[in-house]
């Protein structure tokens, strides 16, 4: 079985496939930019990308995963290390403090953009109501949202 | 002045959003064990014995921890030492941990924790802080000798004369819930044996100092055996003092016990069980007026639910008391505040810190005694308010900094334009009538009707709103606004002693290591504090590195509470930049032929009188070759404060801040659901340092004060949380808030050296009470305990009055 994680092809040993997809990524690929806040669906902190849809990672086995292109936030910004725009829109918008929920807010709103690159607030909002922030109260989530939301028009 | 953007920037910022940001769960050490934590499933029981056998020969286990295996102090605590690292003689709360068991993997520690027996005999749980308080009641500690573990008071004038002097006079009862802090990374600690004996100990805590003591205290070790490394903490809150220093006190003991790294990494269930909540209060009010509106005696009865250990509920407590009339000059005070053990949930610090509750009290009756006297709110608040020079009821004379308490208000009345809106609320009658360009314009839809046969006292205002955001006509739902207001005591007041240090320490090619005594909390406080050193020597934010934070290198400079961070710590780094810039200066003026004072720091350069200057990597590299170092170490000392605990008379706190909230809201007369239309918020801060920063923290605090209002209430059943994770304890959603509209004014303060003062807290303490007046607006009905749950079936215009809950 192999999964494609940030475009590269991981093999997925047999004693993996049962294991939660969040638990794959940050014990066996260290790849620990999904957090675990909650390991029940309730927080969206473990979000990542499954062939272009969001899903929280805590609530799949991997074997779900079979054969599909997994995103996690290690696999957002250029190779050159050069951000994404959105990761930079979070930034310019101050939508960053404690930055926990940060990974999967931010995959969260990429999922969106990459299927309407141009939302109305209400839909920004609407789209991360499934990912938990204690911090920021959202407003400048959904200003960075809508910050790099022309850039997924070009 | 810098090639990096300023605005919004955080040192970690781009760690943040590219994952590479490593808190401590993420973090792996070769050989590293895995501890978890036992609990026993009773409230109130005397613990008779604990079998560790079986679970110690589950596969993999290689030690199971109690009290037993503590070699220095088992029970600590910032105030009462009565914190117990393990239970030893009773088990007092659901949340406590009678065992650690350690592993080779987490899975193998999970499968042996059900292994350990505990013996115990039940007790009678007293879960009712007013049958707590009772003398014939059963003692939660013995060694305390009562279950009050304090008490506070204020003293001022003589209330009878005021009482008597009253036209109106208002006793009510408030209650408010236990709330859990719902930081989104639950607790987590690694600690490392050294070669050389000391503790290295990683944590998700917000104290390190405070978690220095804990863990020294339970091994035995000196403080300076003990290493505690900052790592990115995923949201405190408060949270994460105590409770969270206790983690990476049974973390530091495994691994020394075993002498290899070990992680205890907390699930949220254990977080939610363990961990301290914000105390519930009941309060007994009684407010006198006169006929003209002026408040003439307060008398105050404020009880905290302190739970099972004493944590910092005498400080919560005092600020509630010294708060306890809110921002208004009161001549007559009798205000007494008792915190009581109980065996619910310990309850601590929680952003607010004895605030929320009592603002919510005290705005509510404002608005209620205004209405009684039949005047407006705004008018009731500004005949009480504090203003210049005013005496505080702790008689404390507002001077030597701004008091901005007109200025906010006036602030956020004007951009919500609340009075023409106030005249428009439902009071529980007919169709509401729009929530106003405000929120029209904010591009959220609003909810409910400005319908044509909406009603329109006060004016017309349809056309205030285009035809193009006119919500549909919606006659149930009732539409109403509200405001609150509060002034804050800056940073630890009378509660403790207050100063902080920074270490400049500027390296031979002119970049510079910073490192402040307060600890980055997810609030931006290491940007804030490199911000105000390039600000300070004018040279680039690229210049400037953040140290990794360690106890082991800054002098401990207290807990970074109470708001407190910015003030102080930014003192601290100010005063560390202006004694440096004096050393460069002086070495300079000879090379640039002018006196010291004379040199202008700015742009990376020093620059003299005369047109001279020279490159400030110049001048250090000058510096070094003649033997100088350019290395200060700032203190900033908090002004005094004084305190009679007898009286409840003294200076407090050493400067204050001022703060208003506003919300519109619609209720819906048959669901009861509430539904946020707009908020607006007006903060003096003295001055701002990393504006983006702070508007977040304002938008921040207006959405957890919404959970308080609405949402929040940690039910405990029997002493056992019934919220056991983030589905039941519902916190709030992007869909629950509204746009929100933050403002600042600024007052540079005079005791501040960088003029900034606070914003967490105050920005967390206004929003329940101004959603509470904003439900009365709209419904015509009181609640006097939150959260706020509407009853459907009593609301008016269903057959019922305007009443009160």
């Amino acid at each position: 079985m192999k999964v494609t994680v940030n475009g590269i092809i991981r093999e997925v040993a047999p004693e993996q496939a049962g294991k939660r997809l969040l638990e794959w990524l940050r014990e066996d690929l260290d790849l620990t930019g999904a957090k675990a806040g909650c390991e029940t669906g309730a927080c969206g902190a473990c979000t990542v990308l499954v062939d272009g849809h969001a899903v929280k990672s805590c609530m799949k086995r991997v074997e779900e995963a079979a054969g599909a292109e997994v995103l996690t936030i290690e696999g957002l910004a250029a190779a050159d290390g050069t951000l994404h725009p959105l990761q930079q829109a979070f930034l310019d918008a101050g939508a960053v403090q404690c930055g926990f929920c940060t990974p999967g807010m931010i995959l969260r709103a990429h999922a969106l953009l990459l299927k309407n690159p141009a939302p109305g607030r209400e839909e920004i909002r609407r789209a991360i109501h499934g990912n938990l922030c204690r911090c920021t109260g959202y407003q400048q989530i959904i200003d960075a949202v809508e910050l790099a939301a022309p850039c997924y028009r070009k | 002045m810098s090639e990096m953007r300023e605005k919004g920037w955080r040192n970690d910022g781009t760690a943040k959003v590219t994952g590479r940001a490593k808190f401590t769960g993420d973090l792996k050490f070769a050989g590293m064990l895995h501890a978890v934590p036992v609990y026993a499933d009773h409230v109130h029981a005397v613990l008779t014995g604990i079998d560790t056998a079986e679970a110690e020969k589950s596969p993999g286990v290689l030690r199971v921890l109690t009290h037993r295996d503590v070699p220095g102090a088992n029970r600590f605590g910032q105030i009462i030492r009565d914190f117990r690292i393990f239970a030893d003689d009773r088990i007092r709360c659901h949340g406590e941990v009678v065992a650690v068991v350690v592993a080779e993997t987490r899975a193998q520690a999970l499968a042996a924790a059900p292994l350990v027996r505990v013996a115990a005999e039940e007790r009678p749980a007293l879960l009712d802080p007013e049958e707590a308080m009772r003398p014939d009641a059963p003692l939660i500690h013995e060694s305390h000798g009562s279950n009050i573990i304090n008490t506070h008071r204020v003293r001022r004038g003589d209330v009878g004369r005021g009482f008597a002097e009253a036209d109106l006079v208002l006793e009510r009862a408030f209650t408010t819930p236990f709330i859990e802090h719902a930081y989104m990374e639950p607790e987590v600690s690694i600690a490392l044996p050294r070669p050389d004996g000391t503790m290295e100990v990683y944590g998700s805590m917000q104290h390190p100092f405070s978690t220095r003591r804990f863990v020294a205290a339970c091994l035995g070790l000196p403080l300076a055996d003990v290493e505690i490394i900052g790592t990115p903490l995923g949201g405190g809150f408060g949270g994460k003092d105590d409770t969270a220093a206790i983690v990476c006190a049974r973390t530091t003991l495994a691994a020394r016990l075993l002498n290899r790294p070990v992680k205890m990494a907390y699930s949220r269930e254990w977080s939610i069980r363990e961990s301290y909540k914000r105390h519930p209060y009941r309060v007994y009010y009684k407010m006198g007026l006169t006929r003209a509106g002026r408040i003439t005696a307060v008398d105050c009865r404020i009880i905290a639910d302190g739970g099972a250990y004493c944590s910092v509920t005498p400080w919560v407590t005092w600020r509630s008391t010294v708060q306890c009339c809110g921002p208004y000059v009161v001549e007559n005070v009798h205000c007494d505040t008792i915190g009581v053990y109980t065996n619910n949930p310990v309850t601590g610090a929680m952003r607010g810190f004895g605030s929320p509750q009592m603002n919510f009290v005290i705005e509510s009756l404002i608005e209620e005694a205004a209405e009684k006297l039949g005047m407006s709110g705004i008018a009731l608040r500004r005949m009480n308010m504090v203003r210049q020079g005013s005496v505080t009821i702790t008689g404390q004379k507002l001077e030597g900094h701004t008091v901005a308490m007109e200025q906010v208000l006036d602030q956020v009345l004007k951009e919500i334009d609340y009075e023409s809106k106030l005249a428009r609320c439902s009071r529980g009658h007919g169709q509401r009538s729009g929530s106003g360009s405000q929120s029209a314009s904010s591009g959220i839809e609003p909810v409910g009707s400005v319908g044509a046969e909406g009603v329109h006292s006060g004016g017309s205002q349809a056309g205030e709103v285009s035809s193009a955001n006119a919500p549909d006509d919606d006659a149930d739902e009732l539409y109403g606004i509200g405001l609150a207001m509060s002034y804050r005591g800056v940073s630890l007041g009378a509660e403790g002693v207050d100063f902080c240090a920074a270490i400049v320490n500027v390296q031979a090619d002119g970049s510079v290591l910073l490192e402040a005594g307060v600890h980055e909390n997810g609030q931006g406080a290491e940007a804030a504090m490199a911000l105000i050193l390039a600000r300070e020597l004018g040279i680039g934010l690229e210049k400037i590195r953040y140290r990794r934070s360690s106890t082991s290198v800054i002098p401990d400079s207290g807990t970074t509470v109470a708001s407190r961070g910015t003030i102080m710590g930014g003192g601290a780094v100010a005063l560390a930049a202006r004694e440096l810039k004096q050393k460069i200066a002086a070495f300079a003026a000879p090379e640039l032929a002018c006196a010291p004072e004379e040199i202008v720091f700015a742009a990376n350069q020093l620059a003299g009188p005369g047109g001279r200057s020279l490159p400030f990597a110049e001048v250090i590299r000058r510096m070094f070759q003649k033997q100088q170092f350019p290395y200060a170490l700032g203190v900033y000392r908090a002004p005094q404060v004084t305190w009679d605990e007898e009286t409840g008379q003294g200076n407090a706190y050493f400067t204050w801040v001022y703060g208003c909230q506003a919300a519109e809201l619609t209720v819906n007369r048959k669901s009861g659901k509430v539904r946020l239309l707009n908020a607006v918020a007006c903060h003096d801060i003295g001055k701002a340092v990393n504006t983006t920063m702070l508007l977040g923290q304002i938008y921040g605090g207006i959405a957890m004060s919404t959970g308080y209002a609405l949402h929040e209430d940690l039910q405990i059943a029997g002493g056992r949380i019934a919220h056991t994770n983030l589905q039941r304890y519902r916190i709030p959603r992007a869909g629950d808030l509204p746009e929100m509209t933050a403002m600042i004014v600024e007052n540079p303060d005079p005791v501040s050296p960088t003029g900034a003062k606070s914003i967490g807290e105050p920005a967390n303490e206004i929003m329940a009470p101004a959603i509470a007046n904003a439900i009365y607006q709209a419904t015509g009905v009181r609640y006097r305990s939150l959260p706020i749950r509407i009853d459907a079936a009593k609301a008016p215009g269903e057959g019922q009055k305007r009443g009160e809950q």
